[in-house]
C-alpha cells in the first residue's frame, strides 16, 4: 500500500531524538520533508542539528526502521544543509514538553546579532523546576552539543537549557 | 553553478584545519583545570571534527577518486595535510590552548561567514551551519583571554607567553595561494588575505581589554598549506590514525 506524505510525517512524529527523548525528530526540525514515490518508496530529507552531533546516525537508522516496519518498500534518507538548522523551528507545544522534562527551552536565536559576539546576549532563562527567572549560566557547554549548563539561584538546582542557535 | 574540482585543495585546507585542531583539543578530555572546561573543550573538539567531517566528505566527492572523509583523515601522510601550522602545535598549557582557539576561532567566524556566500551551494550550506558553532567558540575563547590576561599575575604571564609564542603562526591563516584567483573570481572561496583587517581589529580590541601586548613580529611562519609541517604533526597523526590503519575497512 502506498502511503501519503502526511502519513509518513505522522509516523516520523513517533521517532524520538535519542538524546532528548521527549521530542520527535519532526518537532526538533531535523526532518525537513518526505516524498513518496509511485511504488511507495520514501525519501526523507533531514538536516543535522550540529555538524558533530553523534545522534544523527542513530536518527537516520531510526527513521529507516520506522518506515520499513510500516511497509515502505524502500527508504532513502537524504541530508541537506540549507537552510541551516535553528532552534526557532521548535514549536511551542514541543517547548512545553522540553520544560516539563527538565530542560529549559531555547529563546529566540535571532537575539544573537554581532558577527563575533564576545558577550552573550542578555537573556533570561526560566528554571524548569521552580520557574524562577533568577538563574545563572555556568557553562555554554553541556552534556550534548545542543545544551548549556545553568543553575537556579532560587531552588539551587542545576539544569540544562537548549542553546538558541 | 556546478561543483568545481579545483576546489579540492581549498577544501582540504579548510577541513584539515578543523580536523587537526579538533584532535589536538580532544587531548584535553579528562585533563582540563575545571570540570566545565573539560566539557567545553570536548564539545568544541566535537564541533571541529564534525565540521571537518562534512568538508572532507565534500572534498572526497568532488575529487571523484572514491576517497571518503575517513580515507582522507586516516590514510593520508603528514606531507599531504594542508592545515595551518598553528593548528598542529602541541596543546601546551591552558593559556596556549585558549589563545590558539581565540586566534583560530575568530578567523573561522570570518572564513565561514564569507564561505556561506560561496557559489558552491553545498559548501555554502556547511559554512552557514559551522558559522553558528564558531561564533560560540569565539565567545568562549575570547572571554577566557580577557579573564586570563586581566586575572592574576600568573595567568597574565602565561597568557602573554602564549600570545608571544603563537603570534608568528597567525600570518599563515591569511596567506592566499597565488594559483587560486579563478576560485575567488568565480565566487567559490574568499581571498583569505581580505579577512585579516577584521580579524586584527578584533584581536587588538580583546588583547587591549585583556591588558595583553600585541607582539611586534613581522616575520610569519609558513609551510602547513604546502605540506611542510612541524615535527609535531606526524606524532599526532600516528596516534590519530592507528586504529583505522590497524583495522582497515573495519565496520561496527
Amino acid at each position: 500500500m502506498v502511503s501519503t506524505r502526511a502519513q509518513v510525517l505522522a509516523w516520523l512524529d513517533d521517532v524520538k531524538d535519542p538524546e532528548v527523548p521527549v521530542l520527535s525528530v519532526v518537532e526538533l526540525g531535523v526532518v525537513r520533508d518526505a516524498q513518496v514515490d509511485a511504488d511507495g518508496g520514501v525519501t526523507v530529507t533531514v538536516t543535522p542539528t550540529y555538524t558533530g552531533c553523534p545522534a544523527m546516525r542513530v536518527i537516520e537508522d531510526s527513521i529507516r526502521e520506522a518506515l520499513l516496519l510500516r511497509g515502505a518498500p524502500r527508504v532513502t534518507v537524504a541530508t541537506v544543509f540549507t537552510p541551516a538548522w535553528t532552534t526557532d523551528w521548535i514549536p511551542e507545544s514541543a517547548r512545553a514538553k522540553l520544560e516539563a522534562y527538565g530542560i529549559a527551552p531555547p529563546g529566540p536565536a535571532s537575539a544573537v546579532d554581532e558577527l563575533v559576539p564576545l558577550r552573550r546576549a542578555d537573556i533570561a532563562v526560566r528554571c524548569p523546576w521552580c520557574k524562577s527567572m533568577h538563574t545563572t549560566l555556568r557553562s555554554e557547554f553541556g552534556s550534548t552539543s545542543c545544551k548549556a549548563l545553568w543553575v537556579c539561584d532560587e531552588c539551587r538546582q542545576p539544569f540544562e537549557a537548549f542553546k538558541a542557535i | 553553478m556546478p561543483p568545481h574540482p579545483a576546489l579540492v585543495p581549498a577544501l582540504l585546507r579548510i577541513g584539515d584545519d578543523r580536523l587537526v585542531l579538533g584532535h589536538r583539543t580532544s587531548e584535553w578530555c579528562g585533563h582540563a583545570p575545571i570540570l566545565e572546561e573539560d566539557v567545553a573543550l570536548v564539545n568544541i573538539a566535537l564541533d571541529l571534527i564534525g565540521q571537518a567531517n562534512l568538508v572532507l566528505q565534500h572534498a572526497g566527492a568532488l575529487e571523484g577518486t572514491g576517497r571518503d572523509q575517513d580515507a582522507l583523515a586516516f590514510f593520508r601522510e603528514a606531507v599531504e595535510f594542508r592545515n595551518a601550522l598553528l593548528c598542529e602545535l602541541p596543546k601546551g598549557d591552558f593559556g596556549v590552548t585558549i589563545v590558539r582557539h581565540f586566534f583560530h576561532s575568530l578567523f573561522s567566524v570570518l572564513q565561514w561567514e564569507a564561505l556561506s556566500r560561496s557559489a558552491d551551494t553545498t559548501l555554502a550550506g556547511i559554512a552557514a551551519k559551522a558559522l553558528k558553532e564558531s561564533r560560540y567558540h569565539a565567545r568562549h575563547s575570547g572571554g577566557w583571554v580577557i579573564r586570563l590576561g586581566d586575572g592574576t599575575d600568573e595567568s597574565h604571564r602565561r597568557a602573554q607567553e602564549a600570545v608571544d609564542a603563537l603570534w608568528s603562526y597567525t600570518g599563515e591563516l591569511f596567506m592566499q595561494p597565488a594559483n587560486e584567483a579563478d576560485l575567488v573570481s568565480a565566487g567559490l572561496t574568499p581571498d583569505v588575505s581580505t579577512l585579516e583587517p577584521a580579524w586584527r581589529a578584533q584581536v587588538d580590541d580583546v588583547l587591549r581589554r585583556a591588558t595583553l601586548r600585541v607582539p611586534e613580529v613581522v616575520w610569519m611562519q609558513r609551510g602547513g598549506r604546502d605540506g611542510r609541517h612541524t615535527e609535531h604533526l606526524g606524532h599526532m597523526l600516528a596516534e590519530m590514525q592507528i586504529v583505522a590503519r590497524s583495522h582497515p575497512g573495519a565496520q561496527w
